[in-house]
C-alpha cells in the first residue's frame, strides 16, 4: 500500500486546535462534539451534574444521546449520534481490564438506545489527549476521517477516499500513516467498520490496537446493535486518535498508592490461578464452549438443541492446540494481566476477497464459536476461525450474523424459504460454504446475504407477507428481542435466564445478567423473588462496568482461592472491594456496594425511560420468542422427552402418560409462559418499576433522576 | 437418596463426591462442593463418601461477559 499516495489525497475540511489538558483524578473535564454535517468541532465542559447522574462512560453517552435525537429520530438520520466515552478508572494500568469505550447511539436494529462495550486503545487515548467523550453527529457527504493528535492539540475532518474500508485493512493503512515510526504505531487508535457495515443493520465498529510482538494492527469490537451500520451511513471511514507518552500515571490518581496495592494482589490471582481456572490467559472466553455443550446449554442448530456430539471438534483445546498463538501477552489495554484478546497468526484464508492472505484472527471469543459454529451446525474450527475473520473486517457482528444465519437456516430446513428465494444457495444447517458466502454477499451487498443482514425481526416480516410463512411459528423460533439478535446461550431451561435475555434495556444479550448455573444447576435462586432479586442486583451490578471504563471479565472469571468461605461467593465479595478501592484511589470517591449499584440504577432507570421516550420500554417490549422458553417443536420436545415429562408431572400436576406430544407441549407452554409473565411481575416489582414495566415517579425521586424531562415522559404512565 | 443443590437425587452404595459429579456431568472448572455444609476440597473429591440423606451442594461460580 502507497500510503504517501492515500495521504496527498486527503482533503481538509476543518481544523481546530485545543489547548491540551491534564486529566484530574480520572476525568479530563470537557467532552469533544463533532459535527460532520456542517463540520463544527467544539469542546464542551463535564459538569458536576454529569459526573454526580452519570459518572462517565455509558452514563454520558446516554445523556449525551438523549439531548441530540427526538422521539421520532431514526438511526440514519443526522440528528443521531454515536457517543465514545471510557469513564473517570480508564486508563489506568494498574489493574486489569481497565482500557474499555462504552460505545451509544440509536440502533438500526432496534430503533432505542444501543450500548456496546470493547477494548482497544481509542478510549484510553482520548481521555489522555483531552476528552472524557466524542460526539459524533451529523452525516458526511463524502467518506471522511477524524483525526485527533492528543499531541499537539489538533482536530481535523478529512476527506479520505482512498483508504480501504475494510477493517483489517484499514486499520493497518492508518495506524502506519499516523505513527512516525514502527514503535509510535503503539500511540495510534483507529476506529473502523467495514464493507458489511453498509448493507446491513448489524454492522459493528472495529478498534485497533498494535501489537508490537505480532507487528500487526489488531481488532476489538463494539459488536452489539449495529453502530457500524450508523458510522458507515454517516460515511465515516475511521476516527484516528495519537497520544505518545502513556504512563501509569495520567489519571492523576486521588491515591495511586491504593490502586498500585490492589492491582499486585490480583495480578498474583491471575499468576496463581488461571491455569486451576477458566484458562483465560491460554484461550480467553472460549473455554467454556465443552463446559455449555456438557450442560445442555449451547445453541445448536438455532437454538433448537443444547448439545451436539461434534461439538468436540470446535472444544477450546482444539483452538489452543492448533490455531490460538500462546505464550504472549495479549491485553487489549496495558496492565491486563487476564490477557485474554486470544488470536490466530498466519491462518490461510479459503475464500473471498482476501483468500491465499495469511492473517491473524482476533479470536474465537466463546460467542463467536458458539454463534459462528454450533447454532449454524459447522462444527469446524477453520471455518468458525474464517467467518470469525470476515465479520470483523466486514464490520459485521458475529453474535446477530450468527443467530440470524441459523434462523434462515432453519427457515430454509423447514422449507419456509426455498432455493429461489435463497439465490440459490442451499442454506442448510452446517453448510459452512453457504455461510461464508452470505458474508460476502453481505460485504458486496447483493444476493440474499442482504436480506439475512436485515436481521431477524425484518426477516420475519418479510418471510411472512412476501413467502406467506405463519407469523405465530416464524415468531416463535426467530431469536430476536427488541429487534436483537439472542447472544449464544440457552436459555430454554432457566427461568431467570430468560429474563436476563428479556428484561434488558437493549436487547437479548447476556452482559446484563447471566444467571444460568445459578439458577438451573446451582438452584440457589428457586422462587420469583429470588430470581428478582438477581435480576435487580447482577444487571445493576455489571452496568457499573461500563460506567466506569472497565471490563466484567476480571470480575470473575477468575475469583480468589478462599473466595468459596464467602457468604456470596457467586458475587466475588473481595473483587468488589477492589473495584471500590480502585475507584477511591482514582477519584476519592469513597463508596458503598449500594452506592454502587444507585450509580448504575441511575442510568439503567434513565436508558428504561429513553426507550419509553423512542416508543419502546413497556412491558409488551419485554415479550420473549418461546424457542427461549420451551420446545416449539416436537423434535425440540423429543431431545429432552424424559426432562419435559418428568415437569409435567411433577410441577404442573399433568399426567404424560397416554398424551401426544402436541397435547403436552401445549401445557407445558401455557406453564412456561405464565412463569415468564410471573417473573416478570416480580423483577419489575424490584427494580421500583409498574406493573407496566414503567420506573415509578418515587422511584426516580429515590434515585434523584427526577428532572423535568424524565417525568414528563413517564408522569402519564404511572 | 440425597440432595443435591436442594433437588432429591438416588443415594447408591460407594457414592462419593467423585461419582457423583460424573454421573452429573458436573465437569466445570469453578465448582464449590460442601457435604453436610463442609467444605470439600478438589484433591479429596474421590474419597469423600456421600451417605443416605446426606445434604449436598455443588455450587458452579459464574463466568463470562
Amino acid at each position: 500500500m502507497d500510503i504517501r499516495k492515500l495521504k496527498e489525497n486527503h482533503k481538509l475540511l476543518k481544523e481546530y486546535k485545543y489547548e491540551l489538558g491534564k486529566v484530574d483524578k480520572g476525568y479530563a473535564n470537557r467532552t469533544l462534539y463533532v459535527n460532520i454535517s456542517n463540520n463544527t468541532i467544539k469542546e464542551k465542559p463535564v459538569t458536576d451534574f454529569m459526573k454526580d447522574k452519570f459518572v462517565g462512560g455509558k452514563g454520558f453517552g446516554m445523556w449525551y444521546l438523549w439531548n441530540a435525537v427526538t422521539p421520532t429520530t431514526r438511526w440514519n438520520e443526522p440528528e443521531n449520534e454515536i457517543v465514545i466515552a471510557g469513564g473517570p478508572v480508564c486508563g489506568i494500568t494498574q489493574y486489569a481490564g481497565t482500557g474499555k469505550s462504552l460505545v451509544c447511539s440509536l440502533s438500526p436494529l432496534t430503533d432505542i438506545p444501543i450500548d456496546s462495550n470493547v477494548g482497544g486503545y481509542f478510549g484510553p487515548l482520548l481521555k489522555f489527549a483531552g476528552f472524557d467523550a466524542l460526539e459524533i453527529q451529523g452525516k458526511a457527504e463524502k467518506d471522511i476521517i477524524v483525526y485527533i493528535d492528543g499531541n499537539t492539540g489538533v482536530v481535523t475532518i478529512e476527506e479520505a477516499p482512498l483508504e480501504a474500508i475494510d477493517g483489517h485493512v484499514l486499520g493497518e493503512q492508518l495506524t502506519e500513516m499516523y505513527a512516525d515510526n514502527e514503535a509510535d504505531k503503539r500511540n495510534v487508535a483507529v476506529v473502523t467498520a467495514g464493507t458489511g457495515a453498509e448493507h446491513t443493520r448489524f454492522g459493528l465498529l472495529n478498534f485497533t490496537f498494535y501489537d508490537p510482538r505480532r507487528k500487526v494492527t489488531r481488532l476489538k469490537q463494539a459488536g452489539r446493535g449495529g453502530i457500524g451500520t450508523v458510522f458507515r451511513d454517516k460515511k465515516l471511514k475511521a476516527l484516528i486518535i495519537k497520544f505518545s507518552n502513556v504512563k501509569g500515571d495520567l489519571n492523576n490518581a486521588f491515591d495511586q498508592a491504593i490502586i498500585n496495592k490492589t492491582g499486585i494482589k490480583y495480578h498474583k490471582e491471575i499468576h496463581d490461578l488461571d491455569s486451576k481456572q477458566n484458562n483465560m490467559r491460554k484461550i480467553g472466553t472460549a473455554n467454556i464452549i465443552e463446559v455449555m455443550d456438557a450442560y445442555d446449554l449451547l445453541p445448536v442448530m438455532n437454538y433448537q438443541y443444547g448439545m451436539h456430539p461434534d461439538t468436540q471438534k470446535i472444544k477450546s483445546t482444539v483452538f489452543i492446540e492448533k490455531y490460538i498463538t500462546q505464550g504472549v501477552q495479549d491485553g487489549c489495554w496495558y496492565g491486563c494481566s487476564m490477557a485474554c484478546a486470544k488470536a490466530a497468526d498466519g491462518f490461510e484464508l479459503k475464500t473471498g476477497p482476501y483468500k491465499g492472505h495469511k492473517v491473524t484472527v482476533d479470536g474465537p471469543e466463546y460467542e463467536n464459536a458458539a454463534g459462528l459454529g454450533s447454532n449454524c451446525g459447522i462444527f469446524d474450527p477453520e471455518g468458525i476461525l474464517e467467518l470469525n475473520f470476515y465479520c470483523d473486517t466486514y464490520g459485521i457482528d458475529t453474535i446477530s450474523f450468527g443467530t440470524a444465519t441459523a434462523f434462515a437456516m432453519e427457515c430454509y430446513e423447514r422449507g419456509i424459504i426455498n432455493k429461489e428465494i435463497t439465490c440459490g444457495m442451499e442454506l442448510n444447517f452446517g453448510n459452512f460454504e453457504a455461510a461464508v458466502e452470505l458474508l460476502h454477499q453481505m460485504s458486496r451487498g447483493e444476493g440474499f446475504g442482504v436480506t439475512v443482514g436485515q436481521g431477524i425481526h425484518k426477516m420475519k416480516k418479510l418471510f411472512a407477507e412476501k413467502y406467506g410463512a405463519d407469523p405465530d411459528f416464524l415468531f416463535d423460533i426467530g431469536m430476536e428481542q427488541k429487534g436483537l439478535e439472542y447472544s449464544e446461550y440457552m436459555p430454554k431451561e432457566s427461568l431467570a435466564q430468560q429474563g436476563g435475555y428479556g428484561l434488558t434495556n437493549k436487547g437479548p444479550q447476556h452482559d446484563e445478567a447471566w444467571l444460568i448455573f445459578m439458577d438451573m444447576v446451582n438452584n440457589q435462586i428457586p422462587t420469583f423473588e429470588d430470581k428478582a432479586e438477581a435480576l435487580h442486583y447482577f444487571p445493576m451490578f455489571r452496568t457499573w462496568f461500563g460506567l466506569y471504563g472497565l471490563c466484567k471479565l476480571p470480575w470473575n472469571d477468575i475469583v480468589p482461592a478462599d473466595n468459596k468461605y464467602t457468604s456470596e461467593p457467586a458475587k466475588v465479595p473481595e473483587h468488589v472491594q477492589n473495584y471500590l478501592d480502585v475507584v477511591y484511589g482514582v477519584t476519592g470517591k469513597k463508596l458503598s456496594v449500594l452506592d454502587m449499584i444507585k450509580e448504575s440504577e441511575r442510568v439503567y432507570n434513565f436508558q428504561r425511560i429513553f426507550n419509553i421516550r423512542m416508543g419502546k420500554g413497556l412491558r409488551a417490549n419485554d415479550k420473549i420468542p418461546y424457542r427461549s422458553m420451551g420446545p416449539v417443536t416436537a423434535e425440540e420436545y423429543e431431545s429432552r422427552k424424559e426432562r419435559y415429562d418428568k415437569q409435567l408431572a411433577e410441577k404442573i400436576g399433568y399426567d404424560p402418560e397416554d398424551k401426544t406430544i402436541e397435547e403436552k407441549m401445549a401445557v407445558m407452554r401455557e406453564y412456561r409462559e405464565d412463569q415468564y409473565e410471573k417473573l416478570t411481575d416480580a423483577v419489575y416489582k424490584r427494580r421500583g418499576w409498574n406493573s407496566n414495566g414503567v420506573p415509578t415517579l418515587e422511584h426516580l425521586k429515590y434515585l434523584g433522576i427526577d428532572f423535568p424531562e424524565v417525568v414528563e415522559i413517564v408522569k402519564d404512565l404511572q | 437418596m440425597i440432595k443435591l443443590n436442594n433437588r432429591d437425587f438416588p443415594w447408591e452404595e460407594g457414592m462419593t463426591v467423585e461419582s457423583v459429579m460424573r454421573a452429573k456431568s458436573f465437569t466445570y472448572s469453578r465448582i464449590i462442593v460442601k457435604v453436610n455444609g463442609q467444605h470439600v476440597d478438589q484433591e479429596d473429591y474421590s474419597n469423600t463418601a456421600i451417605n443416605d440423606g446426606d445434604e449436598v451442594q455443588m455450587i458452579h461460580l459464574l463466568a463470562g461477559g
